[in-house]
């Protein structure tokens, strides 16, 4: 191009006070998110007797590992931290997959009238101990008290209603044109969902499962009553820190540290697609 | 190719009645449109046709076979929607075979056929890209590329244009009529446009509140329309329309205005059926039926006054002239040169042959 670039503005000297108000603003809440995880994890590798000390000890001069070894194998962390994977994992996928199918009968055939899925998301209104004794009856009866299937069942129907309800909103927001061209073009409407409407809900879908999973990750009232030795998740092993003698900090500490990495994991992987806006260029300009 | 038959289809969404009982024969190759104001039952109408909802009551024929209870899959149509709904996930190459892909045709096939109809839409440099990178106008032509490739036997087009901009509406129309005219396959085309419909129809199937107000073609339903409604629904600027009562016998049937004074004759034989004497009806003028006076006498039919001119809207190769006529204002379609200024006293010539006459209560055509 011959047209010759316009002359740069010349550069403010200062900051303007919105920006300094900014960073002193983000500064702030960085540490106030960032200084709990950080002396979990400075007392995760302190040794004991550096727990309480005054002054604390900001970061020890020996640092262990043997809060983690204790957590993870004579706490049985590991086997929980398994457990919880396994658990969380399955339930999470049923109630992404269950979701999704609902929501999207819901949204484009109005199944069940305008009563049906706010009875779903009615399922939540009720207090989770109200149904813990009956659950826990039937389990023991059926033979699934202490077992994966048990608790991803039970996660899964706890996580449905927020899974649907997230789905529902996102399905109706969502032209329906694009599936008729399908329809039209030659799929069967079970093809038009898995090969447009599920491509296109993706975004959608990773929220809501991320929801699910952090959920069922944190879950901590059911696992205690419908687990015991096998089948026991992560969150339940951290009763075994507060005995007789005071609590086991550096344990519990190294424990939470572990189970803060899928959550982290699946945050990052999981951005790319929190953002929205594939649907963007589809319709209109 | 084939032909579309509806018998008396109904459709109703739970208390709303949208269509009502419509009977529409489309012949082989035809281009049809529909057209109506919002909410007139036309989107529905096209929707019934391809599939996309089910119908209440009545048939739908396409080449000899009913298809009320077929899949759209299975009728062999392909649909242009306004919003284009192209896939945004996948290439304008794979937007396009995407159909085939789906009734699964052989690879080279499909490569063959998405070829040429990129081709012949002159979008191939665009084949990789993804929609959103696409202007409206490209997006258009994938999405009607995305319906030929398929070679239907019918093409229907949900208001296809009415999101583009003016000048690229006005070059699409022209490719879509020439499209038809290459491949000379059936169209039904939805439209509330009514210049979109008067210059791509062969048939113009006019609808309002769920039923055909009149059809044929774009011509008959200009020149001929059977209610008040046609007639103020066709045409840009609109036709006027002024009250008056019917004079029958003694020196043949006119019409005299509001004023009580201005009398209009009609051409011998315009009153088909035997509206009474002292009748109250409309008559519909276009801007076209009047001209600046010439020569000495008007020729048969045509009724020769002055008015005086009260405002002038030059378009720059006609200027529309609003003027009083029995006390409501019309508006003239002259010459640029014909007018200057406001105020302007002209002697006029109304050429009653083409003007249209209808009963005042009933607002159809006498």
């Amino acid at each position: 191009m011959a047209v010759a670039a316009a002359p740069r503005p010349r550069r403010r000297r200062r900051f303007p006070t919105a920006t300094i108000a900014r960073v002193l603003l983000l500064g702030f809440f960085l540490i106030f998110v960032l200084w709990p995880i950080y002396w979990m994890f400075n007392t995760s590798i302190k040794p004991s007797d550096d727990y309480l000390a005054i002054p604390p000890v900001w970061f020890p001069d020996e640092p262990t590992i043997v809060h983690y070894t204790a957590a993870l194998f004579t706490y049985r962390g590991l086997q929980g931290l398994i457990n919880s994977l396994i658990v969380s994992t399955s339930a999470t996928a049923l109630s992404a997959l269950l979701g999704t199918l609902m929501a999207y009968s819901l949204a484009r055939f109005n199944t069940g009238g305008p009563h049906l899925s706010f009875w779903v998301l009615s399922q939540r209104f009720l207090p989770p101990i109200a149904i813990v004794l009956p659950i826990f009856l039937i389990y023991r009866n059926i033979g699934i008290y202490d077992t994966h299937i048990g608790l991803i069942l039970a996660y899964t129907v706890f996580t449905l209603p927020v899974t649907v309800w997230m789905m529902f909103a996102y399905f109706r927001q969502m032209p329906r044109s694009m599936e008729d061209a399908a329809l039209v073009d030659g799929c069967t409407r079970w093809q038009a969902f898995w090969k447009v409407a599920v491509p296109l809900a993706a975004p959608g879908i990773v929220a809501a499962a991320v929801f699910a999973f952090i959920a069922c990750w944190t879950e901590f009232f059911f696992a205690l009553l419908l687990t015991s030795r096998d089948a026991f998740t992560l969150p339940t092993v951290f009763r075994a820190f507060i005995g007789f003698q005071g609590a086991q900090y550096g344990e519990a500490a190294a424990l939470a540290i572990v189970s803060l990495g899928p959550s982290i994991a699946l945050g990052v992987l999981a951005q790319r697609h929190l953002v929205r806006g594939l649907t963007l260029g589809a319709v209109r300009g | 190719m084939a032909p579309v038959r509806i018998v008396g289809l109904h459709k109703r969404y739970g208390g709303f009645h949208a269509v009502r009982g419509i009977d529409l024969d489309i012949a082989d190759g035809e281009f049809t449109v529909l057209v109506g104001p919002s909410g007139c039952g036309k989107s529905t109408l096209l929707r019934t046709i391809a599939g996309l909802e089910d119908i209440s009551e009545g048939e739908i024929w396409i080449g000899g076979e009913i298809v009320n209870d077929m899949r759209p899959r299975d009728r062999d149509v392909a649909m242009v929607f306004q919003d284009y709904a192209l896939y945004p996930h996948m290439s304008v190459e794979n937007n396009i075979g995407f159909g085939l892909k789906a009734r699964k045709l052989p690879k080279p096939e499909i490569d063959t056929r998405v070829a040429a109809a990129a081709k012949m839409l002159g979008i191939v440099p665009l084949l990789q890209r993804l929609p959103r990178q696409l202007s409206g106008g490209q997006r258009q032509r994938v999405a009607i590329g995305r319906a030929i490739v398929r070679d239907p036997q019918i093409f229907l087009f949900d208001e296809p244009l009415s999101n583009l901009d003016a000048q690229l509406r006005d070059e699409m129309r022209g490719e879509i009529k020439r499209l038809h005219q290459e491949i000379g396959t059936t169209m039904i085309y939805v439209t509330h446009d009514q210049i979109e419909a008067m210059t791509l129809a062969d048939r113009i199937v006019l609808m309002r509140d769920g039923v055909i107000e009149q059809q044929g073609s774009p011509l008959d339903l200009f020149e001929r329309p059977a209610s008040r409604f046609v007639a103020g629904f066709l045409g840009s600027p609109k036709m006027g329309f002024l009250a008056g009562r019917l004079a029958r016998g003694g020196e043949g049937d006119r019409v005299v205005l509001a004023d009580g004074v201005t009398t209009l004759p009609l051409p011998r034989g315009r009153i088909r059926n035997g509206a009474a004497d002292g009748s109250a009806v409309l008559l519909g003028l276009r801007p076209e039926h009047m001209t600046r006076a010439q020569g000495e006498a008007p020729p048969p039919g045509v009724a020769r006054l002055d008015a005086t001119i009260e405002l002038i809207q030059p378009t720059g190769s006609r200027s529309y002239a609003t003027f009083r006529l029995g006390g409501e204002p019309v508006m003239a379609e002259l010459q640029a040169h014909d007018v200057s200024r406001p105020g302007e006293r002209l002697a006029l010539d109304i050429n009653l042959n083409r003007a249209a006459v209808f009963d005042a209560a009933s607002e159809r055509a006498l």
